[in-house]
C-alpha cells in the first residue's frame, strides 16, 4: 500500500522489540465484543492512484463548472480570478503540511503570515485588530453576537433584514441554546434596507445590531447614524461583509463606527469549492480584544532579541481556559487565510481598488442591460457587484429553466427564503471581473426568451 | 489523579549570551540558506501590484455615495516579490513533508498528493454552493459516498457532514444531544468530562449551556468508571469521552459506561480525535455511543494547513439521528437531493437546525474520499495496526530513559505518553521539546494531557518508516539523557532554528497584533 512504509519484516522486528507475538496482542484492551476480527466485508479493498483519480473525475464531471458557462451566482460566495501563484504557494509543503504553530521557533513562516493576515484584515475592515480566522462568515457572525453579549451583558440582538438568511439560521440555532434573543425579519423588496428602522429600534436592552454590508439584496447603506444610535444606548454595531472585495470601493465598516466586523473571506484566494472550506474573518477595536474568540498571533522577541511571532492571549482559549473560554474553536482556516493574504499582497491597495471598480463597472453594465429586458425590474438604487432583479413570475422557475440551457442566472430568493411568497419573484445577480460582456448578453437573451 | 494547572514556562529562562557560540555576523542578518524576511508592510507599497486588469470601462458609479477615498494601507508586491516572500517564509516552517511530526492527538500523517489534485478538479473547485441541484449531482454524490463510508466504518446510523472542524463537530453532537433531551422534556444540566479531555470538550459543553463536571482518572490512566457511575443521576445530560483516550489508552469500560449512562437517562458523546488508532478494527457503534465526530484532517489525511481548514463530520446513533443538523444529502430515485429547511419535512422536523452557511468542507470531502478509496477496507485496517505498532515501538524503545507512567498497564494505542519525572533539577519537558527541534524533529505534544506532570505525548502515525522511527528514537533518547544529566546547553535550545526561544509573556503583556506604521522602525 503506497502510503504505508512498513514491510512485513519491519513489522515482525518491531513486534519483537515490543514483546508482542502478533498485532492482536496490542489490541487486548478492546473488549472482545467490539473487536472486528477481519476487514469490514461490505467495503471495497484498496485501489490504485489511477483508479481513484478516474472515479473522482467521474464525479467531478457530473457538475456544471462555473467557468464553463455564463455565471451570475453570488449570495455569499463569489467567483473571482485567483492568480496562479496563490495556489502554487499554498501548496508548498511547509505551509500545506504544517500544524498549528505551537512551536514558534520552527513555525515563523506560518506565524508571520498570520500577523500579516491579521494586519490586512484589520485595515480592510477599518478596525484595530483581527484574529487568525474562523471557520466561515456564518460562524464568525454568531461568534460576534456572543461576543457582544459578553461585553454588554445583554441578550437581545437586532438582526437587519438584509443579513444572509443562512447566517440568520446559524445564529438562530445557536441562540436556541445560548438564550440570546434574536429579533429578525425577512427582507422587503424595497430599494433601501431597514437601517433607519433599526436606528429607531435600538434600545437599552439591545446587545448589538447586526447588519450586512452590502446586504443580501446587494443594497449599500450608510451605517454612521446607526452606530451612533447604538452607542448612545450602550449597544454594539456588528457589521457582516460577505464580499470583502467591495471594501476596495466603499467605506470600511470600522470607519462608520462598527465595533465588530466579521466576514466571509472566500472571495480572495479561496475560490467557490461548493461552499467550503471558506474563511471566517473577525475584527474588532482594541478595547474589546480580550473578549475575542479564536487564535491571535502577536509580535515578540526571541532570546537573542530578534523579532519573532507567537500565538498569544491564549488565556481566552479552550486549551487553557476550558469551560470558561471565549469560544470552543481550535482548528480554524489557516491555509485559506494564507491564500487570502497572498492574493491581497499580489493586489496591493492599487490592485484591490482596480479589482473593486472593475467589478462595480461590470455590475453596472449588467444592471443596465437587464433593466432593458421587458419583464425585469432592477430593485437597487445602490449596489457593488450584486443586485436584485424582479420578474412578474417565480424566479426559481426562471433560474431552473436557464440552468437547463447552461446559463447560471443568479440565486433566486425562493431558494433562500422558501415560503416567503412576497420574495418569490426576486433573483440576486452577481457580476465580477470574470463576467464578460458576452456573458451578460447571453443572460439577457435567455431571460428575454423565457420571460416573453 | 488530579489535573495540573501550572502550565509550562513562557519566557526564556536563561540569557542566550551565556551560551551562544561565537560566529561571525553577516551584514544582512541572513545565514546562507537561512534567510531573514521582512514584513510585507516593510517591503511593499500601496501602488505596487502583482495583478493586471482589463481597462476600466466608462460608466457611472452606483455606490450610494459611500466611495472609499481615504488610504487603506495595504501593501502590494509584484508577482516575483510575492513568490519570493512566501517561499522564504515557508522555509521557516517545520512540516510533515520534512519529517516525522509526532504531535500526540493530532495525527500528523502523510498528505497524499493525489488528494490535492482531486480537490482542484474544476468540477469540485469551481462549483457554487447555491447552484441548481440538478447541476451539482457529482458534488452531492461525493458528500453522500463519503458519509456512507463513515457510517459503515463507525457502525453508526446517520452522519452530519457540515461541521467545519473537530470542535464544531463536538458542538454538533452536543446540540443534537440537547435537542433530543429537550424533545423528551428533560433538558438536564450537567455534562461529565474526564480530566484527560481535550480543552474543546468542556468549552463546547459550556457553550451549549451545560455545567461541566470533571471525572477523575484512575492511576492506570483511564476514566474512573466507579466515580463516573456514582455521579450519574437525573441532572446528568451525558458524558464526553475520548476513546482511545489522550493518554493513548483504550477505555476498556466504554460499553459499561455507555450502558450506565443510558440507564440513567443520559447520552454518550465520543471525541473521535483518536479514531486513527481503531479505524477498521473497532466500530464505535458497537460500544454504545450516541454521537462521535471524526476529524478528516487527522484520520483521513486532509492537510492541516498550519491551523486548518479541518472538517468534523459527526456520526449518530439511531436515537439521535432525527436531531441531526441541516443541510444533508439524501439519495432518491431521481438522484441526490439536498435536504434544507424547506424540505426537512416531518421526518427531519426534529433537526436542531443549521450550523454553517453552506454544506460543509467540500474541499476536505474530496480529499478524504480519495484517501479512503485508496486504502479501502483492507488498507484502513492496516492503517490502525501500523499506527498502533509504531507507537508501541516508540514506547518500548524509550521507556528505559523516559518515565512512561502507564507503560506497565499494557500496550498503548496510537500514541505513547511520557512524563518529566527523572529529569535533572530545573530541567523541564519544554527543554526536551526544544532540544528535539535542534535534532531536526518537531516536538511531541507537551504539557497535555493534564493528568500527567510535564506530559510528552508522542503520536508517530502509520506513515513513518522503521528507519524514521529509529532516528527519532535515537534523537529523543539523546535529548532525554542530556536533560537527565543537566546539560545546561539544553536550556538555550533550539540553537539551530530560525529563532531561539520566544518570549510569550512579553507578547501577552503588551499585545502587538497588527502592523502599525507609527511604531515602525
Amino acid at each position: 500500500m503506497r502510503y504505508l512504509p512498513l514491510t512485513d519484516a519491519d513489522r515482525r522486528a518491531m513486534l519483537d522489540v515490543v514483546g508482542a507475538a502478533s498485532i492482536d496482542d496490542l489490541f487486548v484492551d478492546v473488549p472482545a465484543q467490539a473487536r472486528l476480527d477481519a476487514k469490514i466485508a461490505e467495503l471495497p479493498d484498496h485501489a490504485s492512484e489511477w483508479a481513484v483519480e478516474r472515479h473522482m473525475a467521474g464525479l467531478a464531471r457530473q457538475n456544471l463548472v462555473a467557468g464553463d458557462v455564463p455565471f451570475f451566482l453570488g449570495a455569499g460566495a463569489y467567483r473571482h480570478h485567483v492568480p496562479a501563484s496563490v495556489d502554487h504557494l499554498i501548496q508548498r509543503g511547509e505551509f500545506l503540511t504544517a500544524y498549528t504553530p505551537y512551536q514558534p521557533e520552527i513555525a515563523q513562516g506560518t506565524l508571520q503570515v498570520l500577523f500579516e493576515f491579521q494586519s490586512q484584515v484589520a485595515r480592510l475592515f477599518g478596525c484595530d485588530v483581527a484574529n487568525a480566522s474562523m471557520y466561515d462568515g456564518s460562524t464568525a457572525c454568531w461568534e460576534a453576537i456572543g461576543m457582544a453579549r459578553r461585553i454588554t451583558k445583554r441578550k437581545k440582538a437586532l438582526i437587519a433584514e438584509g443579513l444572509h438568511p443562512h447566517y440568520v439560521s446559524v445564529a438562530k440555532t445557536m441562540a436556541r441554546f445560548t438564550g440570546d434573543e434574536l429579533v429578525t425579519c425577512a427582507p422587503e423588496l424595497t430599494p433601501d434596507g431597514d437601517v433607519d428602522a433599526l436606528t429607531a429600534a435600538v434600545d437599552k436592552d439591545t446587545s448589538c445590531v447586526v447588519v450586512q454590508y452590502p446586504d443580501i439584496l446587494g443594497r449599500i447603506s450608510d451605517l454612521s447614524a446607526l452606530s451612533a444610535a447604538a452607542h448612545e444606548v450602550g449597544a454594539l454595531l456588528v457589521v457582516v461583509v460577505t464580499e470583502p472585495v467591495a471594501l476596495g470601493a466603499i467605506r470600511a465598516p470600522g470607519d462608520m463606527g462598527a465595533d465588530i466586523v466579521v466576514g466571509e473571506g472566500q472571495s480572495l484566494g479561496v475560490g467557490l469549492q461548493f461552499g467550503g472550506p471558506y474563511l471566517g474573518l473577525f475584527a474588532t477595536q482594541q478595547k474589546y480584544v480580550r473578549q475575542m474568540p479564536g487564535r491571535l498571533c502577536g509580535e515578540t522577541v526571541d532570546a537573542s532579541g530578534k523579532r519573532g511571532f507567537v500565538l498569544t492571549l491564549s488565556t481566552r482559549e479552550q486549551h487553557i481556559r476550558r469551560e470558561k473560554a471565549t469560544s470552543n474553536i481550535c482548528t480554524n482556516s489557516g491555509l485559506c487565510a494564507l491564500a487570502f493574504s497572498i492574493h491581497m499582497t499580489l493586489l496591493g491597495e492599487r490592485g484591490l481598488r482596480e479589482l473593486a471598480m472593475l467589478n462595480h463597472a461590470r455590475a453596472v453594465e449588467a444592471a443596465e442591460v437587464l433593466a432593458a429586458v421587458p419583464g425585469i425590474r432592477v430593485l437597487n438604487n445602490s449596489f457593488f457587484n450584486e443586485f436584485t432583479i424582479i420578474f412578474d413570475t417565480d424566479a426559481r422557475d426562471v433560474a431552473r429553466t436557464l440552468a437547463d440551457q447552461s446559463v447560471l442566472a443568479g440565486v433566486s430568493l425562493g431558494r433562500l427564503y422558501p415560503g416567503e411568497e412576497a420574495l418569490a419573484n426576486g433573483l440576486i445577480v452577481a457580476v465580477t471581473e470574470t463576467t464578460t460582456s458576452e456573458d451578460i448578453a447571453a443572460l439577457a437573451a435567455a431571460l428575454k426568451e423565457v420571460l416573453a | 489523579m488530579t489535573m495540573l494547572k501550572e502550565g509550562r514556562p513562557t519566557t526564556p529562562q536563561l540569557a542566550v549570551e551565556d551560551f551562544a557560540p561565537v560566529l561571525p555576523e553577516t551584514a544582512t542578518g541572513n545565514r546562507a540558506l537561512m534567510l531573514e524576511e521582512k514584513l510585507i508592510f516593510e517591503i511593499g507599497s500601496p501602488d505596487r501590484t502583482g495583478v493586471d486588469f482589463a481597462p476600466l470601462p466608462e460608466g457611472k458609479s452606483r455606490l450610494g455615495g459611500l466611495e472609499r477615498s481615504a488610504p487603506i494601507g495595504l501593501p502590494g508586491l509584484s508577482e516575483q516579490e510575492t513568490v519570493r516572500h512566501y517561499t522564504r517564509l515557508s522555509r521557516q516552517n517545520y512540516a510533515i513533508d520534512l519529517g516525522l511530526f509526532p504531535l500526540g492527538s493530532c495525527t500528523m500523517k502523510h498528505n497524499p498528493r493525489l488528494n490535492e489534485k482531486v480537490a482542484r478538479m474544476p468540477g469540485f473547485a469551481d462549483v457554487h454552493p447555491l447552484a441548481p441541484i440538478a447541476t451539482v449531482q457529482g458534488a452531492l454524490g461525493v458528500i453522500y459516498e463519503l458519509g456512507e463510508w463513515l457510517k459503515t466504518l463507525t457502525g453508526m446510523a446517520a452522519v452530519a457532514m457540515s461541521p467545519k472542524a473537530g470542535a464544531h463537530g463536538e458542538l454538533c453532537g452536543l446540540l443534537a444531544m440537547r435537542a433530543a433531551l429537550e424533545a423528551r422534556g428533560d433538558a438536564r444540566s450537567v455534562i461529565l468530562v474526564p480530566e484527560s479531555a481535550h480543552g474543546t470538550n468542556p468549552a463546547t459543553a459550556a457553550f451549549c449551556g451545560y455545567k461541566v463536571e470533571n471525572i477523575p482518572a484512575t492511576p492506570d490512566g483511564r476514566v474512573d468508571t466507579a466515580a463516573l457511575e456514582a455521579r450519574l443521576g437525573p441532572d446528568v445530560a451525558g458524558v464526553m469521552i475520548t476513546n482511545p483516550n489522550t493518554c493513548g489508552l483504550f477505555e476498556r469500560d466504554m460499553k459499561r459506561i455507555a450502558d450506565a449512562v443510558h440507564a440513567a437517562g443520559g447520552l454518550v458523546y465520543c471525541d473521535g480525535a483518536n479514531f486513527n488508532a481503531i479505524v477498521g478494527r473497532v466500530r464505535p457503534g458497537d460500544l454504545g455511543i450516541d454521537a462521535m465526530h471524526i476529524n478528516l484532517h487527522k484520520t483521513f489525511s486532509t492537510p492541516h494547513g498550519g491551523g486548518g481548514p479541518g472538517s468534523g463530520p459527526v456520526v449518530f446513533s439511531a436515537a439521535l439521528a432525527p436531531y441531526a443538523p441541516l443541510p444533508f444529502v439524501e439519495k432518491t430515485e431521481n438522484g441526490f437531493a439536498l435536504i434544507e429547511e424547506e424540505t426537512a419535512g416531518e421526518h427531519h422536523g426534529g433537526s436542531f437546525g443549521r450550523m454553517v452557511a453552506f454544506h460543509g468542507q467540500m474541499g476536505m470531502f474530496t480529499r478524504a474520499l480519495a484517501y479512503i478509496l485508496s486504502h479501502g477496507a483492507d488498507g484502513l485496517r492496516q492503517v490502525s495496526e501500523d499506527a498502533v505498532l509504531n507507537a508501541n515501538y516508540i514506547l518500548r524503545s524509550l521507556e528505559d530513559v523516559l518515565d512512561a507512567p502507564f507503560a506497565a498497564s499494557g500496550p498503548c494505542m496510537h500514541e505513547a505518553l511520557f512524563s518529566d519525572k527523572g529529569l535533572a533539577e530545573g530541567f523541564t519537558t519544554l527543554d526536551v521539546a526544544k532540544g528535539l527541534i535542534d535534532e531536526g524533529f518537531h516536538p511531541m505534544t507537551v504539557y497535555f494531557p493534564l493528568v500527567v506532570h510535564g506530559a510528552m505525548l508522542v503520536e508517530p502515525t502509520e506513515t513513518e518508516s522503521k528507519a524514521a522511527l529509529d532516528q527519532f528514537i535515537m534523537a529523543l533518547r539523546s535529548v532525554a539523557e542530556r536533560a537527565k544529566a543537566g546539560d545546561t546547553m539544553l536550556k538555550g535550545a533550539p540553537w539551530y532554528a530560525p529563532r531561539q526561544r520566544l518570549d510569550e509573556t512579553l507578547a501577552a503583556r503588551s499585545p502587538v497584533l497588527a502592523w502599525s506604521d507609527a511604531t515602525a522602525a
